[in-house]
């Protein structure tokens, strides 16, 4: 597994935010996503509803979620295909792994999957000399940097045009190194006759799925750049890597959330190629892989299945709570120090983890509530990062020091006449104080706050006692 | 086993055993029904103008669209179309029988292979089985007359589609499928591969700044045969 860094989340996303490259990066790229998503959701006047359609495919499949994943695995294995069921990532890694040594393979192309970071797959294999290829121009150049994606559909968010550069002069060290890049599509030329070579030799294509299908024992992709489907139909050998969750009932159910998915990830109306693969190669067919796997996995899912996380289940993976959400958009990925970064990545990360090392992500949040405004099947985002915080306090986790200011505060805000004369009280002391500049910029015990901002200082009297002074004058009944 | 172990850790998850038989029937039944979601309003239109649709989507998402009469135009529409993008007059093609049957002879120095996409192909051409008019997008299910590779491996991707094939909404086209194809494997409908496909291919990664021709096609170019009177 990677090494889970966020118990460092704090350094992380102080170190993130002094970090002038990735500043650009975010400030360059943030803003499109979000501008993207909302014009083509007003090309869909019936997005509103497609939501909550979506929510209640999601939310059948998974009261149902055994009967679905059986009756997926039957049609798998009519169109001969083979399900491996896989409870941990070090199963699913050696799964493929075997896989990949009985095909006798030396190279294998990947598409794009989050399931593959999660079991961190590619280590497994190199270990074992078997060479792994990302061919998504984003994990590609990850994967030469030797770094995690920053963000779950453009894992290479946190890079600028002259990372990109820089990476593949280093890299293609075969090529003229004084040659000049004189536009992006420079780059992208330069990896697309790169990775050509590299989809022709490979053994093996492993990919993930956006979602499997009951009906047909589909598992179906979505990808711009056709990365995934030369990686799923040139070599031999076809793997599909996919967590138990991403099943639903028939192609009516997945057409639904595929109207929901491009729009909310890249802003398009559909994604270039939306691809359902069904088993082998079929008699007569002059392409396509002869043999068809499915890795199956759980590492954590059905713990969630009937609990107060089991909502996260619903996530088709579209990014759309990260692109809008002000802390990500100020730390980016990496800080959340491990596969899924942001809001999504701030409830799923402790169900997959432990709390114990992640319990920073889910208090990494306003609660301004844009992620979940923005969910395309309706993830009550900020209510299960609070349930997240109520557990890590259950488990003496929180830090003793804010455990002592809860209680204390805990303790006044019980008793009102108390909690009032408490706060009359500081009202009133910090008037006075700031009575000339009407500002504190600093103030003792809360240089947490006065060292990003001014507190400005109160004016008049508490909310309670206006709101009583008013209720005594007849104003407000 | 861990097949045993996930399925009753999702069953103890929802708090109960395996489903009771008519709760099983009663999934199996919307299986078999499939029923349709919301069908947005926008594909919902007379056929010239889910035609019109599908020529904008196409165009809207850089690709490009050629309309002939029928199909004793194809060979000229496409050596034109060649010749206009400064292409060699050489393409692989699929095997398709209506692909075969169209009078090539007509355009000489047209040179065709028929068969599966090779790396040294610059230019394809693909027989459509369907289209979708709400996004601008082109079905290409795999069969031997219709290899995946030709979808894929080409600079240049052309593809033929008699405008009678095209639908409003993507669940007509699966419609179409179910009651059309027959799958001599599974037994089912569903062919080993079913691309849906929509504008040539593109990539964001390098700054969210889009730029086409990423590892498939660069140019996708539709010549749209109109062989229904209605959809004029």
């Amino acid at each position: 597994m990677h090494v889970v860094t966020s118990p460092a989340f704090k350094e992380s996303a102080t170190a993130a935010i002094a970090n002038a490259g990735l500043q650009k990066a975010l400030a360059n790229s943030g803003p499109s996503f979000i501008a993207r998503r909302a014009s083509a959701v007003a090309r869909l006047p019936e997005f509103e509803r497609l939501r909550d359609i979506g929510r209640d495919i999601k939310n059948h499949t998974l009261a149902n979620l055994d009967f679905y994943l059986e009756a997926y695995e039957a049609r798998v294995l009519e169109a001969g295909g083979i399900v491996h069921w896989a409870a941990t990532a070090e199963e699913a890694r050696d799964i493929v792994l075997g896989i990949c040594q009985k095909a006798g393979a030396r190279t294998v192309t990947k598409g794009k999957s989050m399931i593959s970071e999660e079991i961190a797959v590619n280590d497994h294999l190199e270990r074992h000399g078997i060479t792994p290829v990302e061919t998504d121009l984003g994990e590609y150049i990850i994967q030469l940097r030797h770094e995690l994606p920053s963000h779950i559909i453009a894992p290479a968010f946190h890079l600028n045009r002259e990372d990109w550069e820089d990476q593949f002069r280093k890299s293609h060290t075969d090529l003229p190194a004084d040659r000049v890049f004189h536009e992006r599509r420079d780059i992208l030329t330069e990896a697309r006759a790169k990775l050509r070579q590299r989809f022709l030799a490979a053994d093996v294509g492993i990919t993930g799925a956006n979602f499997l299908i009951a009906e047909t024992g589909s598992s179906v992709i979505v990808t711009n750049e056709g990365n995934g489907d030369l990686t799923q139909t040139l070599p031999r050998v076809h793997i599909v890597l996919a967590s138990i969750e991403k099943v639903v009932p028939t192609l009516e159910d997945a057409t639904s959330l595929l109207r929901l998915l491009a729009r909310s990830a890249t802003g398009q109306d559909f994604s270039v190629y939306t691809t359902f693969s069904t088993g082998v190669r079929r008699a007569g067919d002059l392409d396509g892989p002869e043999e068809y796997h499915v890795v199956l996995l759980d590492n954590g899912r059905s713990n969630m299945l009937g609990s107060e996380f089991q909502d996260m289940l619903r996530c088709i993976r579209c990014a759309a709570c990260m692109n809008h959400c002000p802390v990500y958009g100020t730390v980016g990925g990496h800080a959340y120090g491990w596969v899924y970064p942001g809001p999504m990545g701030a409830v799923l990360t402790p169900s997959l983890v432990g709390i114990d090392q992640s319990g920073h992500l889910p208090n990494a949040s306003t609660f301004c509530g844009k992620c979940e405004s923005v969910c395309p099947v309706k993830i009550p985002l900020p209510n299960l990062m609070r349930h997240w915080r109520e557990r890590e306090f259950e488990r003496h986790l929180t830090p003793a020091a804010m455990r002592t200011n809860l209680a204390l505060w805990a303790w006044v805000a019980k008793r009102p006449a108390l909690y009032r004369l408490v706060t009359r009280a500081a009202a009133a002391a910090l008037g006075w104080l700031g009575r000339k500049r009407g500002r504190f910029s600093s103030l003792p015990l809360a240089s947490g706050w006065t060292g990003g901002r001014d507190l400005p200082a109160p004016e008049g009297d508490t909310f309670f006692a206006r709101y009583a002074k008013a209720q005594r004058a007849g104003k407000i009944r | 086993m861990s097949r045993e172990t996930i399925l009753t850790a999702i069953r103890r998850g929802l708090k109960r055993g395996e489903l009771p038989a008519d709760q099983q029937a009663m999934l199996r039944g919307r299986l078999a029904a499939h029923p349709r979601h919301l069908i947005p309003a926008r594909s919902r239109l007379p056929r010239a103008g889910q035609v019109a649709l599908f020529v904008a989507n196409v165009e809207r998402e850089f690709g490009t669209v050629a309309r002939v009469p029928d199909l004793d135009a194809v060979p000229g529409a496409i050596a034109d179309y060649l010749a206009a993008q400064n292409l060699p007059s050489e393409f692989v093609m699929a095997p398709h029988p209506e692909l075969q049957a169209i009078p090539w002879p007509e355009r000489p120095l047209l040179r065709i292979r028929e068969g599966r996409a090779e790396a040294s192909d610059t230019v394809s051409l693909q027989h459509a089985y369907a289209a979708i008019a709400e996004t601008g997008t082109l079905m290409l299910p795999s069969a031997p007359e219709r290899p995946t590779t030709i979808n894929l491996l080409a600079d240049t991707a052309i593809v033929l589609l008699r405008a009678s094939r095209l639908v409003g909404a993507y669940e007509e086209a699966w419609d179409m499928l179910r009651a059309e194809w027959k799958d001599t494997l599974s037994g089912g409908f569903m062919p080993r591969n079913v691309m849906l496909v929509t504008g040539p291919s593109r990539s964001a990664d390098i700054e969210q700044t889009l730029e086409l021709g990423a590892h498939g096609p660069r140019r996708l170019h539709v010549v749209l045969v109109d062989d229904e009177a209605g959809a004029l």
